[in-house]
């Protein structure tokens, strides 16, 4: 459904989005995933045929992303990265307004938008900007759906919003995926990740990886030890000073521990804690995660990572 | 056409929701239009005049007495001839020469009309404005009180006649010029801010991902203010005549469709700054100092043209206001009709067509 | 143990809005503390009075030891301010951004300069020294901030969703400052909308419509709440219908 083929595009001195391509199947979750400055937005733009790549192409629907604008702009739902809906416009003036731009009525694919529209609806005449965080984001998505567009592209939908809100709006898209609209989502949060059927990680406009979240994770080279002492500072720092430690990094109320090579054992950690006055030590091998996986394929190259000037993403 | 009607409703919601925007659109032409008006208006009293009677009869005199008794007026000299007067207005004693003609009461028996010239120091326009109107005011108001009963109406013609300054050019222009400067401050300045206001809070992205063509965005934006800016116009002319006493002379259906003409010159010049700047202020800023500036300085308004040095001149031929302003003088003031004013009717439409088709091509589908 | 922040039924209305309705809780010297809820919950609020920026409809609260109410600029003196927003300006340099916080927290010049150096030093950026903010990567402008918050050696300092945005690594790096002022005894108080974040605070508090509905460590919290990780116990606290908030 979408198709990117080796998009490049940059912004004066930095370069975002270097050599890109995707493929994102018709009725997929499909996630981007990496932190801000990454390049989300800069795709995600170009996908919206809102800027034009510098080299490379990519089709929306079999429509390309250049030559046929128009089309694609009919046919796709667009959320970007912060809210722009029409502060002093009603909720439901917003979803009319937005509605006739596309040639539509509120009532002609109400069916579509109901469940979403059904939690705000009871706030229908307050204005969009009194609105809560989490309804501001519902009404965001319900413009956004008002034409039954074919795809959905959403720029970080859950950034700044809480974990409540987040998990609703993670239900409500798996809702629309069963109505087989295909669905590319950006997000700075690694958690989310396993709630797409595929990702991809970006990391300074390079895709890191690109495959369903288990088969990213269980790629991962290296084994994990997931640690635990009374003293979360004073562990990491210990463990960094490990002799055999690669890396040492608080996950919760753990420390992800990897070592140098896979023959370090948890009770090898333990002892050597324990020998630095630590209380309460746990050590056990675990499963790693997207987040576990993006830090490592980071580190690999984090040398281009480091003194890299920030992308000037959003203009 | 559904589109292009909900774009203007939704346009006209953020207007009447703004207080602010309510503000500039409606609060500054009134007190703008009344802070020039007084400035320029004030009251006059024991101005020095001179009067040269040629008739001296009952009538002349008795006219004579009442406009001195009046106390706006002082007398200065009483004259024997016609030669002195310019003397008399190089030195600078009177403001106002009146000059009763020969057989003044006998003509206004006779022929029910008699003249009376009132010559006035136009170096400084507004107060010879109010020297001659309060003096034509007292003649007037003596001939309804003395022959109150008379079935055919007698008239004293009064004859204007401004010295130094022949044609009086800033009397009652303010109304004109306020207008021009007016309409196109709030005009550009509305289109532009409303068009910036969209990129800023990020709902222009989501306007352009959308079907919209450019064309309904900017007719969309440009339609509401129109309509505003014509009953602003309404307002202001209304406010001329009603506290200033400035009239239409001229055909009021024409005053309209020459303002609306201008209006939507002035949208599109704000809708061309909008796609130059990226935010709010600089709209502003540049419709504040591009516009403001040159239409109050270069247009006519405050300074006459022909004093200007040639190349401010040269200038003035490329603001729009200079030719609204000639426009709308001559269907307010002369009372002329299009085929006096068609040249720059041509003009400002050529502008205005010109603003538009670069608006339109320069209004980018995409974000950068 | 010292306390650092000691409120104690507070109430903050907006009109006929409680934005804070009787708020009753102490932070430690030294504690790292989690202070979350969902958006609109009340936060902002509680935070604004405690950094001296607005004051309490009714209740008593001490910041370091001083009264809100009547000493609010020995409170600003004592605490130390960062927000994802605003912190560092973004046409100056990383030199002349460290010089004017000296500068307005009043710390001597000799002093300021050692500091600098000191701080440039730990944080590995005595190269970007005289580069503009502006051009930094998010995650050197967001350390720099903290340490730049803590140079006047708060007791206290608020962290408004200091992570938002950054990569996974940096973030950790993050915390690490963080752990490190706390271990100097600098008191942390953290909104964060990360939920791994919030197992790293030794205590937390959750609010939900003006109301703080728990408080404690993320493992008695964790318990109570029947969960596995905060994540759960957050939307327990939180998940009401959205209906019923408005």
């Amino acid at each position: 459904m979408i198709k990117i083929n080796n998009i490049s595009k940059s912004y004066k001195a930095t370069q975002a989005l270097k050599e890109i391509s995707l493929e994102i199947q018709k009725g997929e979750l499909h996630g981007l995933i990496g932190p801000d400055g990454a390049g989300k937005t800069t795709l995600m733009r170009i996908l919206m045929t809102l800027l034009l790549p510098d080299s490379g192409n990519a089709q929306m629907g079999g429509l390309d992303v250049v030559k046929e604008y128009r089309k694609i702009r009919r046919k796709t739902g667009y959320m970007p990265g912060r809210f722009s809906l029409y502060q002093d416009l009603s909720v439901e003036e917003n979803l009319r307004f937005f509605a006739s731009v596309f040639g539509t009525t509120l009532e002609e694919n109400y069916d579509l938008i109901r469940e979403i529209y059904h939690q705000i609806e009871p706030f229908k005449k307050r204005r969009a900007g009194d609105l809560s965080g989490g309804m501001k984001q519902k009404l965001a998505l319900s413009c956004a759906l008002i034409h039954r567009p074919q795809i959905l592209i959403l720029d970080e939908p859950t950034t700044g919003v809480d974990a409540v809100s987040r998990q609703e709006f993670w239900e409500m898209l798996k809702k629309l995926q069963e109505k087989e609209i295909t669905i590319l989502v950006s997000t700075p949060y690694m958690d989310e990740a396993n709630l797409c059927d595929r990702v991809a990680l970006i990391q300074n406009g390079q895709l890191l990886e690109v495959d369903s979240p288990s088969n990213i994770t269980s790629r991962f080279p290296g084994k994990i030890i997931k640690v635990r002492s009374d003293n979360m500072h004073r562990l990491i720092a210990d463990l960094r000073r490990f002799k055999k430690a690669e890396s040492a990094f608080a996950f919760g109320q753990y420390v992800h521990f990897t070592g140098t090579d896979n023959k370090v054992e948890p009770s090898e950690l333990e002892i050597y804690l324990a020998g630095c006055n630590h209380e309460n030590i746990e050590a056990e091998y675990i499963e790693p995660d997207i987040e576990d996986v993006f830090m490592k394929l980071m580190s690999t190259d984090k040398e281009k990572v480091v003194g890299e000037g920030e992308r000037q993403e959003k203009e | 056409m559904k589109q292009l009607k909900s774009f203007i409703k939704k346009e006209f919601y953020h207007i009447f929701r703004d207080v602010r925007t309510m503000l500039i659109l409606f609060g500054i032409p009134i007190t703008q239009l009344l802070i020039f008006g007084t400035v320029i208006k004030n009251e006059i009293s024991n101005v020095p005049v001179a009067i040269y009677d040629q008739s001296k009869d009952d009538v002349s005199l008795e006219l004579s007495a009442k406009i001195l008794s009046s106390g706006y007026f002082q007398l200065n000299e009483n004259l024997g001839s016609i030669a002195g007067i310019d003397e008399i207005f190089r030195e600078g004693t009177v403001k106002q020469v009146i000059i009763f003609e020969n057989d003044f009461g006998e003509k206004l028996q006779r022929e029910g009309v008699a003249n009376v010239q009132l010559i006035a120091d136009a170096s400084d326009p507004n107060m010879a404005r109010l020297v001659t109107s309060y003096t034509t005011g007292i003649i007037n108001d003596y001939i309804t009180k003395m022959h109150p009963n008379l079935q055919m109406p007698l008239r004293i013609k009064p004859e204007v006649r401004m010295y130094f300054n022949e044609e009086m050019k800033s009397a009652y222009q303010f109304v004109p010029g306020t207008m021009a400067l007016i309409l196109m401050l709030v005009s550009a300045l509305m289109t532009s801010i409303s068009i910036t206001r969209e990129k800023e809070t990020g709902t222009m992205e989501v306007l352009l991902a959308s079907p919209l063509r450019p064309v309904q965005i900017i007719v969309g934006k440009v339609l509401p203010y129109l309509l505003l800016s014509v009953a602003n116009a309404f307002v202001i002319v209304f406010i001329g005549r009603l506290v200033f006493g400035v009239p239409v002379a001229g055909s009021f259906i024409l005053l309209m469709l020459e303002t609306i003409l201008f209006i939507t010159m002035a949208l599109c010049l704000g809708i061309l700054i909008s796609t130059i700047a990226k935010t709010q202020l600089v709209a502003m800023f540049i419709s504040l100092i591009a516009l403001m500036l040159p239409t109050i300085i270069l247009s006519g308004f405050i300074f006459p043209i022909e004093n200007m040095p040639t190349v401010l001149q040269w200038f003035s031929h490329i603001m729009p206001a200079r030719y609204f302003i000639t426009i709308i003088r001559a269907i307010m003031l002369k009372g002329v009709g299009i085929l006096f004013i068609w040249k720059e009717t041509l003009i400002l439409l050529g502008m205005t067509l010109l603003f538009i088709s670069i608006s339109v091509k320069k209004f980018k589908v995409r974000l950068e | 143990m010292e306390k650092i922040i000691e409120v104690n039924d507070m109430v903050k209305q907006f009109g006929s809005f409680i934005a804070n309705d009787h708020l009753t809780f102490d932070v430690y010297k030294g504690e790292i503390f989690g202070f979350l809820g969902a958006n609109g919950a009340g936060k902002t609020t509680a935070i604004r009075i405690l950094c001296g920026l607005s004051a309490p409809t009714s209740g008593d609260v001490k910041v370091a030891g001083f009264d809100i109410y009547r000493e609010t600029e020995k409170v600003k003196k004592n605490i130390g301010y960062m927000s994802q927003k605003f912190s560092l300006y973004e046409d100056l340099t990383v030199s002349e951004n460290i010089r004017f916080y000296g500068g307005i927290y009043g710390i001597p010049k000799k002093e300021r300069k050692k500091k600098e150096t000191e701080l440039l030093q730990k944080l590995e950026m005595e190269e970007a020294r005289d580069k503009l903010i502006v051009g930094l990567p998010l995650g050197w402008k967001q350390k720099l901030a903290f340490s730049v918050a803590i140079l006047h050696q708060p007791k206290i300092v608020f962290l408004d969703e200091p992570t938002g945005g950054v990569d996974p690594i940096t973030r950790r790096r993050f915390w690490d400052l963080i752990y490190e002022a706390s271990a100097d005894g600098i008191t942390v108080f953290v909104t964060t909308h990360y939920m791994d974040e919030a197992e790293y605070c030794n205590r937390v508090s959750i609010m939900d419509e003006g109301k703080i509905e728990a408080l404690d460590t993320p493992a008695a919290l964790k318990q109570t709440y029947n969960s596995a990780n905060m994540d759960e116990v957050f939307i327990q606290i939180a998940r009401k219908p959205e209906a019923k908030k408005q």
